[in-house]
This record gives C-alpha cells, sequence and structure tokens, in this order.
C-alpha cells in the first residue's frame, strides 16, 4: 500500500496507489465529482467501470485527456485532473507521448477475464489453441474479485500457459466480420503521471480471430424517480464494492431500491459494514429465500409494491433524504408510505448483459422477461458468448421485475433523468412519444439519449423499458438500440499511433528532390509525389516567377523535372495489339524508336488517361501516364489482360522509379543539346520530332527524345533513375551560358494551356470524350478500342455537349477563378444558376500573350466560338469572348525549331 | 475489415484488394452490332443482390492478380475464390 499524492480540482489530496481514483475522491470526502452538461447539477459516482455516466475527469498531468471516466483512472503519484461537465478540453499542445499498433493472429480471442473468461480461456488452452485474454480492468476476476472472492488458483494458473497471450487494460472497441476485433491496450498512466517519450502509452491491437468468446458480463441498470442524479445515489453493486471492497467510510445511513434479489445481496454487504441500511424498497409483491431471510435477520425493514419516488438533497446538493411510495409496474405513483433520511441510496434496477461487441456485427439480442435482460441470440459462427453476456445471471430465488422507473408528470418529470450525461428526462421521452416517435431509433436522435461518451451503457435498456410503459409495447417489439464502435471513447493519437507527420502519408520524391530544396521551390502535391511548384528569385510572388519562367522557355530554355510521369514497361509478341485495343489510336503502326502520344478511355467512351508512349523494340513498348494516374492505369492494363485477354502475351511492370527525365524547352534547347551530347546530330532532319534517340550525356548513357509538352523545340533526356541529379546538375552548367531556367508544374501548366493541350483530371472529370476535348483526329476509325461503341451511344454523341474552349476576358488583367460559372450574354435573365453553359477548368496569367486566358467547357462551345459570355463572380461580372482553345502558335512552327 | 480469400496468396486483409464489381460480365463480342440499350446493360448495370453474390477482386498490394469469389452481401461472410477462367463453384 503505497501511499501517492493527486490534484484534484487544484487541491491536493493523497490516496493508495493503483487504487481507481473515485475511491480516492470518496475517501477524501469528495462525492460531487463534477456538474452535469447542461443543468449544471451536481454529480458524483454512479457505477464501478466503463459504463459510469456522470463522474468525468479531464486529465491534465502527463500528455492529457478529456473525458475520462474516475471508475477508469488508476491513482499515481503526481495525478492531475478536474472534474468535467460534459464537454471535455482537447489540450492545445501536441500529445508526444509514443503509440503504436500490433497485430495478432489467434485461434481463440476471450473478450474478458472474469471467472467465465477465465474458465473458457483454460478449455481454449486445454486444447493446445492459441489463445488471447484481453480485459479492460487492471485486474483478472470481474465482479467476482469486486465481491471479496478469491479465485481458484487451479484456475488462474491458465494464465501462464505458453499458448496464452494476457492483457489487461485492454479494451475492446470494435468487433468486426471474419473475426476482426480492434482492442486498446493502456500500457502506462498506471505506472506513472508522465509518460515516457520512450514507450508507447498505448497500443492499438488489431487481433484476427478463427473464434470469438465474448466474457463481457454486464452492467447494472439505474431506476428513473425524480432527482435520481445526487451524489450519493449510486448502483448496489457499485456501492457494496466501493463500500465492501474499497473500504469507502463516508457513508452512514443508506435505502436501498431494487427489482431482483441482487438489491438483497448488497444490503448485506452494506450491513456487513457497518452501515445502518434502514429499508430495501422492493417494486415486487413479495420476494422469499435464504437471502430475503438474512435480511430480515439483520432487522432490515422490507417494503414491497414500492420505489423511491423522490429525493431531497443537502445544501451541497448530496442526497439527505429519500421518499417511498407504492408504485405499479407500469410506473403510477399509487400512495405516498414514508420519507426516510439517508446519505447513501443504492439501486438495483436488473442487469443488462454487456452485449455491444455483437451487436457491432449484426446480432439483434432479445429480451428475456423471467430475466429482465436482452440476451444474445442467434450469434454467427465464430462467435459465442459465456458468463452473464450470454444470459447467465445466476440463480436467484425470486424473478427480477421488468421495471424501469416511475413516469411522473409536470415539473418532476424535468428532474427524472434518463441519460445523466446528456441531461434527458422523463420529460424528454414523452416529448417525443408526445411526437408520434415509437421506434427506439428515432427517440434516440430526438432526445439525444445514448449519443454521450457513455453511449447509452446504463441508460439504454432503461429507455426501451420506459418506452415500453409509456406506449404500452413489449420491449421484445421495441428491440434494441444499435451500438456501434468504439466502445469506449478512444484517442485519436492512440488509432493514429506512429502514422503522424512525415509518416501519416508517404511522399514521393525525385532523385532531383535535393536540388529543388536546395533552390527553395514551394512543392505541388501530385498524388504522393512533391513537384517543384515554381522556383523563385529574390523574393518573387508565383505569377512573377511564372511569367519569367514562361519568357526563359519560350524564347530562351528551361528545363523541367519530369520524372514524375508514370512509367510502364510492356513486353511481350502481343504489345503493339495490346495497346490498340487500349489506346484510341493505332500503336500497332509506330516504329521502333519513335513515340506516339495517346488517348485511352473507359468503356463508357470517357476519357481515362493519356500519355506518350515510344516503341523500344518490336514487342517493347515504354507507356507514360499522367503523375496521379500511374497506378490506376497499371491496374486497368492488368484488369483487361487478367481477365478479358488471356490469349495476348503481355507483361506490364511499372518504371516510374527507374527512369529520371530532364525536359529542356525552348528555341535555345538544340545548342544546349548539342553541347551536353557533342556526338549526337540533333539536327531536325536527323533527329525529328516524336524520335528517339541514345547517346551519353555526361557521361552516362541517355535516351533522349524529342517530345513537346510546350509547343517550343524540346528535348527530354531519360536516364537511370540514380543518374537523375548528375544529369540535371550537368544540364545547368553547360545551359548557364544560354540562361537555363528552371521552372515548376505552374510554368508547364501555362504552357501546355496556351497550346491547348488538356490535362487529365483538370480538363476532364470522367464525362469527357475525346470528341468533346476537341481530339476527333486521336480516335481510329479502322480498329476496335475499348469504348469506341459509345461514341454513338445517343447521349455521347447528341448536340449541345459540353466542349473544350479558350476564354479571354474583355479586362485583360482580370484572372477568372477556376471552377468559374459561365453564362451566356444573350440570356435575358441575366444571372441564374439555370442559365449557365459551362465552367472554366484552367485560368492563367500569360506572358506570351501579354493578358489572362482560360479553359473552359462550353455547352455547344465550338458553336460559340466568337460569342461573348459571362462571369458571374461574387462581386462582379467577367465579359468574355469564347474562343479556339489555342492561342499561341496555332501553325505548330515552333516545335521544330 | 473483411479477411479475402486470395486464390493465390491465401487469406489477406482487404486493404491490399481492391474490389472489381460483379464477376462474369464478359466485354461484348462485337460491341458495334448492339443496340444503345444492350450496350447500356454492359456499362452500367450490374446485380445487386441480397446474398450469395460472385464478385471480382483485385490483390492490388500482394499479387496483382484478379479473381473471383462468392460473398454473401447480407452476412458478409465469404464462400469459395477461384481464378478467372476456371469453373465457378456452386453457391455457398
Amino acid at each position: 500500500m503505497t501511499k501517492v499524492n493527486f490534484e484534484f480540482d487544484s487541491k491536493m489530496y493523497s490516496g493508495t496507489k493503483g487504487e481507481p481514483l473515485v475511491v480516492a475522491l470518496l475517501k477524501n470526502g469528495i462525492k460531487t465529482v463534477t456538474d452535469s452538461t447542461y443543468l449544471s447539477r451536481p454529480r458524483g459516482v454512479m457505477a464501478l467501470g466503463a459504463e459510469e455516466p456522470c463522474a468525468l475527469v479531464q486529465i491534465d498531468s502527463g500528455s492529457g485527456e478529456p473525458m475520462v471516466p474516475a471508475t477508469q483512472v488508476e491513482l499515481v503519484e503526481g495525478l492531475a485532473a478536474r472534474g468535467l461537465a460534459g464537454i471535455g478540453d482537447l489540450p492545445n499542445v501536441s500529445d508526444d507521448a509514443r503509440y503504436d499498433k500490433a497485430n495478432r493472429h489467434v485461434e481463440v480471442l476471450i473478450i474478458g477475464s472474469g471467472v467465465a473468461g477465465l474458465k473458457a480461456a483454460q478449455i481454449a488452452v486445454s486444447k493446445n489453441q492459441r489463445v488471447m485474454l484481453i480485459d479492460d480492468a487492471p485486474r483478472v476476476g470481474g465482479y467476482f474479485v469486486a465481491k471479496n472472492n478469491e479465485i481458484d488458483p487451479e484456475l488462474l494458473a491458465v494464465l501462464d500457459s505458453p499458448n496464452l497471450l494476457h492483457l489487461q487494460r485492454t479494451t475492446a472497441i470494435g468487433l468486426y466480420d471474419q473475426g476482426y476485433v480492434v482492442a486498446i491496450e493502456r500500457r502506462t498512466d498506471h505506472l506513472s503521471a508522465n509518460y515516457d517519450p520512450k514507450v508507447a502509452r498505448i497500443r492499438t491491437w488489431h487481433i484476427r480471430a478463427k473464434e470469438i468468446i465474448l466474457a463481457t458480463g454486464a452492467f447494472q441498470r439505474f431506476l428513473v424517480f425524480p432527482n435520481n442524479d445526487r451524489p450519493g445515489i449510486m448502483l448496489s453493486h457499485a456501492a457494496a464494492t466501493y463500500i465492501d471492497k474499497y473500504q469507502v467510510q463516508i457513508f452512514k445511513k443508506a435505502v436501498v431500491v431494487t427489482v431482483d434479489d441482487q438489491g438483497y445481496e448488497d444490503a448485506l454487504r452494506l450491513h456487513k459494514n457497518s452501515i445502518q441500511v434502514q429499508a430495501i424498497v422492493d417494486v415486487r409483491s413479495n420476494a422469499v429465500g435464504a437471502l430475503v431471510d438474512e435480511v430480515k435477520k439483520a432487522g432490515i425493514e422490507i417494503i414491497f409494491d414500492a420505489s423511491v419516488t423522490n429525493t431531497q438533497a443537502d445544501e451541497k446538493g448530496e442526497l439527505a433524504q429519500v421518499a417511498i411510495s407504492k408504485v405499479d409496474l407500469t410506473g403510477k405513483v399509487l400512495s405516498a408510505v414514508k420519507e426516510i433520511s439517508c446519505d447513501l441510496l443504492a439501486v438495483s434496477g436488473g442487469w443488462t448483459p454487456t452485449v455491444h461487441l455483437a451487436t457491432f456485427i449484426g446480432v439483434k439480442p432479445k429480451w428475456v422477461k423471467e430475466k429482465a435482460a436482452f440476451v444474445l441470440q442467434d450469434l454467427p459462427k465464430g462467435l459465442s458468448a459465456v458468463g452473464s453476456v450470454a444470459g447467465d445471471l445466476g440463480e436467484t430465488e425470486n424473478t427480477p421485475a421488468s421495471f424501469f422507473g416511475v413516469l411522473p408528470e409536470g415539473e418532476l418529470a424535468t428532474v427524472s433523468f434518463i441519460d445523466l450525461q446528456r441531461d434527458a428526462t422523463v420529460r424528454d421521452l414523452k416529448r417525443a412519444t408526445g411526437a408520434g416517435l415509437t421506434s427506439i431509433e428515432h427517440i434516440k436522435r430526438y432526445t439525444t439519449i445514448g449519443t454521450s461518451h457513455d453511449q447509452g451503457k446504463t441508460s439504454g435498456t432503461t429507455t426501451i423499458g420506459l418506452l415500453s410503459q409509456l406506449i404500452s409495447k413489449e420491449l421484445e417489439e421495441i428491440g434494441t438500440l444499435n451500438f456501434r464502435p468504439p466502445y469506449i471513447p478512444v484517442l485519436f493519437s492512440a488509432l493514429a499511433g506512429r502514422d503522424r507527420g512525415e509518416l501519416s502519408d508517404p511522399i514521393r520524391t525525385t532523385p532531383i528532390h535535393a536540388w529543388h530544396l536546395d533552390a527553395k521551390a514551394p512543392f505541388e502535391d501530385v498524388g504522393q509525389w512533391k513537384r517543384p511548384w515554381y522556383f523563385p528569385q529574390n523574393k518573387e510572388e508565383l505569377h512573377q516567377a511564372v511569367a519569367r519562367e514562361c519568357k526563359a522557355a519560350r524564347e530562351g530554355v528551361a528545363v523541367m523535372d519530369a520524372s514524375t510521369l508514370g512509367k510502364i514497361d510492356i513486353q511481350g509478341p502481343d504489345a503493339a495489339e495490346f495497346l490498340d485495343r487500349i489506346y484510341t489510336n493505332m500503336f500497332s503502326t509506330l516504329k521502333i524508336n519513335h513515340s506516339r502520344y495517346g488517348l485511352m478511355c473507359g468503356v463508357d467512351g470517357m476519357v481515362f488517361d493519356d500519355g506518350v508512349t515510344t516503341r523500344l523494340g518490336e514487342n517493347h513498348f515504354l507507356m507514360t501516364t499522367t503523375t496521379g494516374g500511374a497506378a490506376k492505369v497499371l491496374d486497368w492494363l492488368e484488369e483487361w489482360l487478367q481477365t478479358e485477354w488471356p490469349e495476348l502475351k503481355v507483361y506490364c511492370s511499372s518504371v516510374t522509379e527507374h527512369w529520371s527525365t530532364v525536359a529542356i524547352v525552348g528555341p535555345k534547347s538544340r545548342a544546349l543539346m548539342k553541347k551536353l551530347a557533342p556526338d549526337l546530330d540533333v539536327s531536325n532532319e536527323n533527329f525529328g520530332f516524336m524520335t528517339n534517340q541514345y547517346a551519353a550525356v555526361a557521361q552516362v548513357p541517355a535516351r533522349i527524345a524529342r517530345i513537346s509538352f510546350s509547343g517550343e523545340l524540346a528535348y527530354e533526356i531519360n536516364v537511370e533513375g540514380f543518374f537523375g541529379l548528375h544529369i540535371w546538375n550537368a544540364v545547368m552548367d553547360a545551359g548557364k551560358e544560354f540562361g537555363i531556367t528552371p521552372y515548376g508544374t505552374e510554368t508547364m501548366h501555362v504552357l501546355r494551356a496556351e497550346k491547348g493541350f488538356v490535362i487529365v483530371g483538370q480538363e476532364t472529370d470522367g464525362t469527357q470524350t475525346p470528341q468533346d476535348l476537341g481530339m476527333d483526329w486521336i480516335v481510329s476509325k479502322k480498329k476496335e478500342f475499348i469504348g469506341k461503341r459509345s461514341f454513338i451511344r445517343s447521349d455521347t454523341s447528341r448536340d449541345g455537349r459540353h466542349q473544350l474552349v479558350g476564354l479571354l476576358p474583355k479586362d485583360k488583367l482580370k484572372l477568372l477563378p477556376e471552377g468559374s460559372y459561365l453564362v451566356a450574354k444573350d440570356s435575358k435573365q441575366a444571372i441564374a444558376d439555370s442559365n449557365h453553359i459551362g465552367y472554366i477548368t484552367s485560368s492563367y496569367h500569360s506572358a506570351a500573350l501579354s493578358q489572362t486566358f482560360a479553359l473552359a467547357l462550353v455547352a455547344d462551345g465550338r458553336n460559340r466560338v466568337g460569342q461573348n459570355a459571362i462571369v458571374p463572380l461574387f462581386d462582379e461580372q467577367v465579359e468574355v469572348v469564347i474562343t479556339e482553345p489555342i492561342f499561341y502558335d496555332k501553325e505548330n512552327t515552333r516545335r521544330d525549331g | 475489415m473483411l479477411s479475402i480469400n486470395c486464390p493465390w496468396c491465401g487469406a489477406r486483409d482487404e486493404t491490399e484488394f481492391h474490389y472489381g464489381s460483379q464477376a462474369h460480365v464478359a466485354y461484348p463480342e462485337n460491341p458495334e452490332t448492339l443496340s444503345d440499350e444492350a450496350w447500356a446493360h454492359y456499362i452500367f448495370f450490374r446485380d445487386n443482390p441480397k446474398g450469395w453474390f460472385q464478385e471480382r477482386w483485385v490483390h492490388t498490394a500482394g499479387c496483382r492478380r484478379w479473381f473471383n469469389v462468392w460473398r454473401n452481401t447480407v452476412s458478409h461472410q465469404f464462400g469459395p475464390s477461384y481464378k478467372p477462367f476456371t469453373p465457378a463453384p456452386a453457391r455457398p
């Protein structure tokens, strides 16, 4: 027994290490832990475990934690907590404790290490099965031990079995199909108030079990009556355990109100601890047997056919007196019996098996009247239950009553609490039924009952019971609430584990990334890639840098890291035939070392991806895809090869990271290329557009391609990935005399948009055909390919489809926001959503045009070229001219230099 | 999370797979001979039964291979999985 000091509500107290915080508070005379969420009524501890609806605390020591039931906090030196009125404060510092995850496959998972769970473990271990046993309490034994019993050492010996992984302080928070369970293990909070950054504070277990055995026990219910929420009112088994096991000695005089024999058992435990039990108020008409005889022998008065029907408080708002009346089982108060002053009211409202985990996968518990409990039934294969969760609530002499409380009228209804955490009362329930609601799910949402941190663990069945009393419907017909994971509130940090910050999502960088970092380029996220957005010089803004970079590409030479483009290596005797089926245009006619731009569509005829594919050999192609689309395209290729065309001998491999690509762009790129590869004939006659040559560049073997995404003369230098930075540096050195300028994705976008080149995913959203984009020229009439049939569907071939057009604002400096609507200029009803004719997909400043421009998808757009339209913005209407979607070098005179 | 039996790799977690909709929907032999309605049925229409269903999955983060499997859409139970172009096992 180690004494420790702790802080509660800014005052210091002492207690015993390891005991629950609520016990330490009670022993220090603190009955009121906090105020209620909405009505600010004093509230104390009600229950024994995770089901606690009232005594919430915020932990301020260690890494801090909002909203923890004080029943679940173990006392350690330096613990700091405060009572929490329902709504937790997120600590405003980052949680730097360590969290991790673990996976486990077992044959049998047992949830709950009470006596039933231990026995189940013993059986499983004796069958040589791999077993995992978890339980949310600090120690094994459950309620059996709470009743001061000793577990049979032979049974305890199962915990030493090498085939058993045994974890206490581990709560199963979710149970899913195919034996999947997620559990949260609290590993260090009971050792120290401060966390050790080297040790995982909480571990999230992902468990896959062939067989799951629920041994989760049961919760005791309270009863509803006016002022049933005062500190000093507790569930009877909780009161008896605090007083009998933990030796809380602050209560003197008690009353017990009960619907079953549990109240008698707990009354005797209180009596043995010198509490003056003044009456047992039993809602039933009679009770007999050994337990009742013992109560009578102890001189405790029993009042039958009655309930507590009101309480009075002292000046601190804590329980001082109870009123007892005759009642009937429908909750009607018949006549007053007497009033008794007391400081403890122990409530035994029946047992609710802890069925939550089973209901997560759709199990519907069944109401069993003789047990007054919802009991599990029709469990799926691989899931079973033992002990009280299975309805094994112990043999009792007298059956429990299905009674949930009294249903007062008027003011008293507003203080008769059903959900203590939500301050939801009988009046709220009556208002719901008065509004015609009868479904328990509707009532839950209307009243908020069962929606708080405890998710109705103690109030759920009570609500169903009271509803049954109110609308005269059997509980069986009403059914249970659907519970959902998590079973208890869980920290986001615990779910995230180590996947935080840099590790929250993988980042992909090219071999040239270090150079971009040195150049202080801001990055744009494209899928998981980090691509340089622009390369600012002398504190330039985005548009200043982009104007400079564009000018260099159009007038001198500029360079871009194009390594992120998706690359798929396609080989096999049928590779050419395969590409003919995938792309809308022909690839079997492509000559070796030539490249061709291709467009692929889905079966619905909508553009899916694009890119340049190069024939490296008779049976060998290298496909490039959009940066973000690489994985999706590879999946697509594999889908067709594996599930439709197994006769094709074709093999696809992702080689995106295998190659680094440096694109040099601009009229001076030929001179630079010549300097980089002196032996290479770079003339247009020998090295034409869309062809490839092999040469050494800076001593490294390279494939050089005449490909242009800007309209300018350009070369793409492809080397093995590893040499990327080496080549980049060589290009920068050699390019110095030409004023070489690195550029990022923004300039790339502007250059291609000036030429009207689409970006799949920017100009398209999966509803554009090649024809909509003005790319009829790329659609082969000679061959069959994926999507072809869809081009003659009535919807894809109709008039009035959205088509790609250009826009030039009348105000040449006005940059239109991407995504803006377009409204027809001639429309009589000037601006209305119903008049909109299209929307803007791309919009930029153009250095080459000395004005802004945009690409847009516009209904019947090609027929509107030359017309004016309006772009309505928040505070103005911008007039634009609709144009062809090409703004620069319409005759393609620049690409050959 | 479902546990899915890849016929090549064995049982693995759902996160390793992508779903591929209804199985045994073949690409039509001669699409150009189909009516708009018949073609639309191929593109857009799929069965949505309550109970056992033959569907496709691909083991994306594993062997990258496609396969077919029986799954119960009510109980989420899996029946046998089988490789493409092999005879389908009987409904479980």
